[in-house]
């Protein structure tokens, strides 16, 4: 049985490697261990262990999970020219980004498990032995196209990953048929997890068509944006070939559809302030603070800034090409659209309350154990998944050499 | 390495691994009741229907179930309910606004009547208290206090807003439900099953009306202070991990008695009754009175109403 033959040596490929890998995987073991005991703390005494309270309900983990969610887009952003414009050199790279997507989605299922009060009852979402409310529940049909999105990358990548290590040229129609489907599912579980939001008339904050494209443009800024930098550092750990030609055009993408972002940012600001109705204090909380809470306006300024900042080192040719100059750009929107999603976006809706409550939210030390936790665990599944797939997609030779049909099955790719 | 020696080496790592894995199954037996404790995890609960799939026989062992549990952790006699709704009921509420003083007699009521949790304090009802100066240019909720303090009730140039659940028409919290773990009962109660809710908080940001409490930790509840008349979809005790709010007291209002924050009202500002029923306090208050409900303006068509 080939696909025998292939868990086996992804197993090996995960399983042996040498002691800086393993160290590697200490670390990041450390670090989920830091997470499981802030998950027990949880466990034993409740979500009162966090900061969240009735009037902020939500906070770090349905922040970060809709900032992972666009991160997830990182797939889709390579998709687009590698399968549909057939450019080659991001056609190499696109598994590594189905990769990112798979880790980004796992990630953002944790974060919703995190925060569930009664996570043994997940099975009540489900269809047949649940009662999912669906399609009215935009938290149901976001779970349903969530799974259903990581089990479309998960076959992807298997399946490439698989035709590659048989050295057999994989199925045309189906890959292409997964591959092009992937581009509308990416873009469905962004406008999804905007809809969590947005259609709620309680939250003026949210209530706002504008919130669909800003999902998804947001998305299309940090996830490439993690995509130049995982990259780089892949070229120089795992020392493969990802031409510098394919981290330029992924970075004037993303100055593209950062210009789009700040587009819709702006026309949300300018809306809300020239409007200046009751509706408006949310945005003014974010940005000027009110009544002397101001805990968030330094983190606002301070992601709009990096937005802009970025984007006008990513846009300019010769600022681009030089490396230094777009890591730092990549930096920026990265960090930025962390900033705009992670908190500005859920913590302002929530504040002032539905009833004029002012609570200022800050994550506690257990929530942010959890999420130290849960990233180590996203980390450690993209180091472990990259294990595999990067012998089987790059030319690099394959060292262990013990089964001759590793010898050179990556030729049949490169023809495709 | 021979192949006999192949052989023993295997058998050996297969030997310690059925070691390891009968330690590490010894450990597991041992450390799960403690972990189900502490997740006041029980089988029986959580392999469970949702209320509105039970049969009248699985309503009924429920109830039996019920009994036993809270008898032996409260050590009295409780009387577990599911009392179905009314044929051709439609509850309604109504206060009056020019008589409430701000004295949260209700909220208390509620809580000693509801089986909230003391510590830390879960309050349905929230009392907001305005300016009436405010209130000339239109009662603005984010200009309300609700942690006001006052030596006499009513203070001077105040006025008061209680607010719980208005159990809505077009309930905002009833549609986001991931696992419709909530509902409109066909008498116009929009009730929780405690024990299907997954503490996913959508409806607390749903709700307009901050009526959705969470269960950030375990509830405290003493043995003396806890209410024997339960219904299950209504003042059951909850446990960490859930959401909660105002049920018009469907242990009471189904058995024809008003609810305890109606019998608490010291200056009678609270009606409540069948709006189906002509001759109801409700229907009154809403052929006679001017009455209005809270943002109106997002259609959730709320069946409190404020008059005065």
């Amino acid at each position: 049985m080939d696909f025998l033959k292939f868990i086996r040596f992804s197993v090996k490929q995960i399983v042996f490697g040498s002691s800086t890998y393993y160290m590697w995987l200490a670390i990041l073991l450390a670090f989920v261990l830091v997470g499981v005991s802030g998950y027990q703390q949880q466990l034993a005494h409740g979500h009162i262990v966090s900061n969240m309270r009735d009037p902020v309900p939500w906070g770090m983990f349905i922040g970060t999970y809709a900032f992972l969610v666009g991160v997830a887009a990182a797939a889709m952003a390579l998709a687009v020219p590698g399968y549909v414009y057939h450019w080659k050199p991001i056609k190499e790279i696109v598994v590594l980004g189905e990769i990112i997507a798979i880790c980004a989605v796992v990630m953002c299922i944790l974060f919703v498990m995190a925060d569930l009060g009664r996570p043994e009852r997940f099975w009540h979402l489900l269809p047949v032995v649940g009662t999912p409310n669906l399609p009215t529940s935009m938290i149901g049909m976001n779970v349903m196209i969530l799974n259903g999105y990581l089990v479309l990358n998960i076959v992807i990548v298997t399946y490439f990953l698989y035709c590659a290590f048989v050295g057999k040229p994989y199925n045309k129609f189906i890959f292409m048929s997964l591959m092009l489907f992937s581009i509308p599912a990416a873009i469905s579980i962004h406008t999804t997890t905007a809809f969590i939001f947005n259609v709620l008339p309680s939250r003026p904050y949210w209530n706002s068509a504008i919130l669909v494209p800003r999902f998804i443009a947001s998305a299309l800024c940090a996830g490439p944006a993690l995509m130049v930098i995982a990259f780089q550092i892949l070229r120089k750990t795992a020392n493969i070939n990802i031409r510098e030609e394919a981290l330029q055009k992924i970075a004037e993408m993303i100055s593209i559809v950062l210009f789009v972002n700040l587009l819709l940012f702006f026309a949300e600001v300018i809306t809300e302030f020239r409007s200046a109705t009751a509706h408006t204090v949310h945005m003014q909380y974010y940005f000027r603070g009110i009544e002397g809470h101001v805990s968030l306006v330094s983190w606002a300024w301070t992601g709009a800034l990096f937005n802009i900042i970025a984007f006008f080192l990513l846009l300019t040719p010769h600022l681009r090409q030089n490396t230094f100059l777009m890591n730092l750009g990549c930096v920026l929107v990265f960090v930025g659209v962390f900033i705009e999603k992670g908190i500005g976006l859920v913590l302002p809706g929530f504040t002032p309350g539905t009833l004029g409550e002012v609570y200022e939210y800050v994550p506690s030390l257990a929530e942010v154990m959890i999420g130290i936790g849960i990233a180590a665990v996203g980390i450690l599944l993209f180091t472990v998944l990259s294990r595999v797939a990067i012998p089987l997609t790059f030319s690099e030779p394959y060292e262990s050499g013990d089964d001759t049909r590793f010898e050179n099955p990556r030729a049949v790719i490169r023809e495709i | 390495m021979g192949k006999k020696n192949d052989r023993e080496e295997r058998g050996g790592t297969r030997r310690d691994f059925l070691k390891l894995a009968a330690t590490g199954a010894a450990a597991v037996s041992m450390a799960a009741p403690q972990a189900a404790e502490a997740l006041e995890f029980d089988l029986e609960t959580f392999l469970q229907k949702h209320f509105r799939r039970m049969s009248d026989e699985e309503l009924e062992a429920l109830i039996q179930r019920l009994e036993r549990k809270y008898e032996q952790k409260y050590g009295k006699e409780f009387n577990v309910k599911a009392t179905g709704p009314v044929d051709d009921v439609l509850f309604g509420y109504g206060l009056d606004v020019s008589r409430c003083i701000g004295c949260r007699r209700c909220v208390h009521a509620c809580v000693e009547e509801n089986n909230q949790s003391r510590d830390p304090e879960i309050h349905w009802i929230r009392v907001l208290e305005f300016e009436r100066e405010a209130v000339v240019r239109g009662v603005n909720l984010e200009e309300g206090d609700a942690y006001f303090e006052n030596p006499v009730q009513p203070a001077p140039g105040k006025m008061y807003l209680p607010i719980a659940c208005m159990h809505c028409e077009e309930s905002p919290c009833t549609n986001v439900c991931p696992t419709g773990a909530t509902w409109e009962e066909p008498d116009g109660i929009v009730a929780i099953d405690y024990d299907w809710c997954i503490g996913c908080r959508y409806c607390i940001a749903a709700c307009p009306y901050g009526a959705r409490h969470f269960n950030w930790s375990e509830p405290t509840l003493s043995a003396e202070e806890i209410n024997p008349d339960i219904h299950i979809i209504g003042n059951k005790p909850r446990t960490k991990g859930v959401v909660e709010k105002c049920h018009w007291c469907m242990q009471r209002v189904r058995d024809g008695r008003y609810p305890a924050c109606l019998e608490a009202c010291p200056v009678g500002a609270r009606k409540f009754g069948n709006m189906l029923d002509p001759e109801s306090e409700i229907r009154y208050v809403m052929e006679n009175k001017r009455t209005f409900v809270l943002k109106s303006e997002l259609g959730t068509k709320p069946k409190f109403f404020y008059f005065f």
